[in-house]
């Protein structure tokens, strides 16, 4: 029994990991590979995980829909809905540098989840979107939970083999160029502002997947589930401790970052109730020290980016 | 002449890459103007920079008054006696031309008011436009500006990078003559030009730069009268002499 | 008409000055040390909870006779001073590693890190619930009827009206102020010239942090505390001080003043009877005039600095 509780335990783990591993990657295409500083995540995530939830959940008085359509249905329509609302923001915004495409891209997101709270229709206001259906969930026993990790796993697979594949590519490369020196990639004849919109709406529609997996996986979305801190700061500091530019590094900062989030929640579980909801937000002191460790000591992560780069911009 | 003011020998390194400086020496004298020529790419702000401690030499030495500055940074050359007045951006734009020269002074606890009428005196259409933003003023007025700025800590030695760059022919002239009238207060001058006839004309001695080493030292007047320096750096002779050369 | 301003234009005033409070600060730090501050705001959080502290600590003390408003006021230097030590340990520990370092973004994801952290300690010794500094309801002054103008708001205003007269006296008469607005103007020649930079920075973040937190304390004053409250004002004081352009003390509290006008009388009927913007949606008003001028005007009102 508690061999089986551990495995659950280990399944239930792998799959959060394997979720988070697709914001990260996410993250990766727009900052490990462009330079572009995108802290709207929470942004893409809401509008990845309402549609899809409202695509997929049985009809509720709370919002619009559901509309009980088909899983991939969904989650296809939250990658394309993440990307089409990356496009306008990716238009007005790429051309600022940094910080401000920072600044503008919170902006976004803080009144991407300001609808979702307040604008019942779109996604049940506060009471957010029920019974989302989960795939696989109709399986037996542990079956259920297993097939499903399994499905984030193949999903992780695929992503990473494609984003690998288009990394070394000619396409990677022109990325990598405009990331180290803008001014030289487009004296190239590169069309620098082409090339950062497609990183910009692709690491968005990931961001989207992002959210429709967790929506499926934990069969709720609400306005506290799009909170930053979780689901936008959480996925970049996996990558920056796994290695910003590196994909495998932002898969394996995922798995440890996460690790360290449950580890510290199994701790802080022991302790009395009311010490136990204090002690909680230590460790989000943590995962921000951690951050700050990785910053100065380990500047390029676990795994480091292959390629010789210079810091960028 | 007096005694050394600055001696540089054998200056080697660069911004983190290759080495830009190739063992160049540099000397000045008390009351000396020293001008620094050669094409683009030879090191001549580079050397400059490094005797301002602001590029780091693998190798080589410096000294500033006899004393050995190797590892000095900019705030305490500035209070060792040394001043520098940077190519480009050398003033504080939205600070009054008075505010300007107050950051100049900046180390000073003293009372430095008769160091701002004497800068007042040298350049007298500053004191008239003491109360405006320096970044209003024309290219010439900000070069006083910055040249002010430099003579607040009342310095032995004061580094001018480039202080005509372009400026229209009238305020370089201009310029120079306020170089050799802040001479003439005892003020030693090392100066990096592309100006190079002009500055030549102008100075007790003269450093020929490219890549990176020594081609030339001798007296101001001595290598206008080189040939060979006049073939390759001061762009031959007549009207273009101005620009320098820049294909040797 | 008296209603559009007690309703409206005296709270305008008020949220605006808090913003320019906080906008002033961002702006300097962006100027002086090449980074956007995004735990500028949980700083803020920070100055909040401290005069959360003085008023408890007060309590015990024969001024608890006092109102809640004037305890604050005493513990405005607490705030201010508090604050400003938390930053400049911060700033050692985590921006100052990186101050030679040759792209500013490393600092800027820092600065993230650090809005947690701030956050999570808040939340860690004050929990998560909303605190107020005082129970019940505040009645207004009746003294300049028919204004009706709340005892606090008063404070609030005078007291940053006072603080801007400090700044300015600061920035343009004392060395440290001129070496200031010199360095956030160059920062290199600043150095060439003999300045103390590392001075410099250390008031910086005095001024910055200390007048965000009282910001905080007066945000505090006229809401409530939350924990995230920092993170709900980074938006507006970003937009203010890019309105007012980077770099520019007077622009920030211009652009904080406009954006906090714009946030309240954008609630006001001016259209039909409903408000023209519902109040749920204020913050998304400060956000788009933060875009529009990103787009248009990059450099702000005042021509700040860009990046």
């Amino acid at each position: 029994m508690e061999l089986y509780g551990l495995f659950l335990f280990a399944v239930g783990f792998l799959t959060m990991a394997m979720i988070y591993a697709v914001g990260s990657l996410g993250v990766n295409i727009n900052w490990g590979f462009t330079g572009l500083f995108n802290v709207g995540v929470a942004g893409f995530f809401a509008v990845g995980a309402y549609s899809s939830a409202v695509l997929t959940a049985p009809e509720s008085v709370n919002h619009i829909g559901g509309f009980g359509l088909p899983v991939p249905v969904g989650i296809l329509a939250a990658m394309v809905l993440a990307a089409l609302v990356a496009w306008p923001i990716g238009r007005i915004c790429l051309r600022l540098r940094s910080d401000y495409l920072a600044i503008a891209t919170i902006g976004i997101a803080e009144i991407l989840r300001l609808s979702f709270r307040n604008y019942q229709p779109l996604g049940g206001g506060p009471f957010g979107v029920n019974n989302i259906p989960r795939p696989f969930e109709s399986l037996p026993g542990p079956w259920d939970q297993i097939a499903f990790l399994l499905l984030v796993v193949a999903i992780v697979g695929v992503i990473l083999f494609l984003v690998q594949r288009a990394w070394a590519a000619p396409w990677g490369r022109v990325l990598r160029a405009i990331r180290e020196n803008e001014d030289a990639a487009e004296a190239a004849g590169k069309n620098v502002e082409k090339f950062r919109l497609q990183a910009f709406i692709l690491g968005s529609a990931l961001m989207g997947l992002f959210g429709a997996l967790m929506a499926h996986y934990v069969k709720i979305i609400s306005p506290e589930g799009t909170e930053p801190l979780l689901v936008t700061f959480l996925p970049w500091v996996m990558l920056i401790v796994g290695g910003a530019g590196n994909n495998k590094g932002a898969v394996l900062g995922a798995i440890l970052v996460w690790g360290l989030w449950t580890m510290t929640e199994l701790l802080t579980g022991r302790l009395p109730d009311e010490w136990a909801l204090r002690v909680g937000y230590l460790r989000i002191f943590l995962i921000g020290l951690l951050l700050q460790v990785v910053l100065q000591k380990f500047p390029g992560g676990l795994l480091p980016e292959r390629p010789p780069t210079v810091p960028r911009d | 002449m007096g005694s050394d003011l600055l001696r540089a020998n054998g200056m080697t390194g660069g911004y983190g890459g290759a080495d830009i400086l190739k063992g160049v020496d540099l000397a000045v004298e008390a009351g000396e103007i020293v001008a620094i020529i050669g094409p683009n790419g030879a090191g001549k702000s580079t050397a400059m920079k490094a005797v301002f401690g602001l590029v780091r030499l693998r190798e080589g030495e410096i000294r500033f008054r006899g004393e050995d500055i190797g590892a000095c940074q900019p705030d305490e050359l500035v209070r060792k006696g040394m001043a520098y007045v940077p190519q480009e951006r050398s003033i504080f734009p939205s600070l009054t031309v008075h505010e300007n020269l107050e950051m100049g002074a900046f180390i000073r606890r003293d009372d430095f008011s008769h160091v701002i009428d004497l800068v007042y005196n040298l350049f007298p259409p500053l004191k008239d436009k003491r109360r405006q933003q320096a970044g209003e003023l024309s290219g010439g007025q900000r070069q006083m500006v910055a040249f002010g700025r430099a003579l607040m800590t009342e310095p032995a030695l004061l580094l001018l990078d480039e202080p005509t760059a372009g400026l229209s022919p009238v305020y370089m002239r201009e310029i120079f003559e306020r170089v050799i009238a802040v001479n003439e207060t005892g003020v030693g001058i090392l100066m990096v030009e592309q100006n190079a006839r002009q500055a030549l004309k102008i100075a007790h001695r003269g450093y020929v730069l490219a890549t990176g080493e020594n081609i030339f030292t001798d007296s101001g007047d001595a290598l206008l009268a080189n040939p060979e320096v006049a073939e390759s750096f001061l762009g031959g002779h007549g009207n273009q002499a101005d620009r320098g050369g820049t294909h040797a | 008409m008296i209603d559009f301003v007690n309703q409206y234009l005296i709270p305008a005033l008020v949220l605006g000055g808090i913003y320019a409070l906080g906008a002033i600060g961002v702006s300097m730090i962006y100027a002086i040390l090449r980074f956007a501050h995004f735990a500028h705001g949980d700083l803020m959080a920070t100055g909040a909870y401290i005069g959360l502290l003085v008023v408890w600590v007060l309590d015990a003390t024969p001024l608890a006779e006092l109102s809640v408003n004037v305890r604050l006021l005493i513990g405005l230097p607490a705030a201010f001073a508090g604050t400003a030590a938390v930053a400049i340990l911060i700033d050692r520990l985590f921006y100052r590693p990186f101050r030679r370092a040759r792209s500013m973004i490393v600092v800027v994801i820092a600065s993230f890190g650090v809005a947690l952290m701030l956050r999570s300690l808040v939340q860690l010794f004050f929990g998560v619930d909303v605190i107020n500094y005082a129970d019940g309801i505040q009645f207004p002054l009746k003294m300049f009827q028919p204004l009706r103008i709340l005892e606090r708001h008063i404070y609030i205003v005078v007291v940053t009206i006072a603080l801007m007269l400090i700044l300015h006296w600061f920035l343009t008469r004392t060395r440290t102020g001129k070496a200031m607005r010199a360095m956030s103007d160059d920062a290199d020649l600043a150095r060439v010239s003999g300045i103390d930079t590392e001075r410099v920075v250390i008031w910086t973040w005095i001024l910055g942090a200390g007048l965000v937190a009282v910001a905080g304390v007066f945000l505090g004053m006229d809401t409530r505390l939350v924990p995230t409250m920092g993170w709900d004002l980074l938006l507006p004081v970003f937009a203010a001080a890019i309105l007012g352009g980077l770099g520019q003390p007077y622009g920030a509290i211009a652009g904080g003043l406009i954006i906090g006008a714009m946030e309240e009388l954008s609630t006001y009927p001016w259209v039909g009877d409903g408000p023209l913007v519902p109040p749920d949606y204020k913050t998304a008003v400060a956000f788009a005039v933060m875009v529009l001028m990103l787009i248009f005007r990059p450099r702000g009102i005042f021509r700040g600095r860009v990046l």
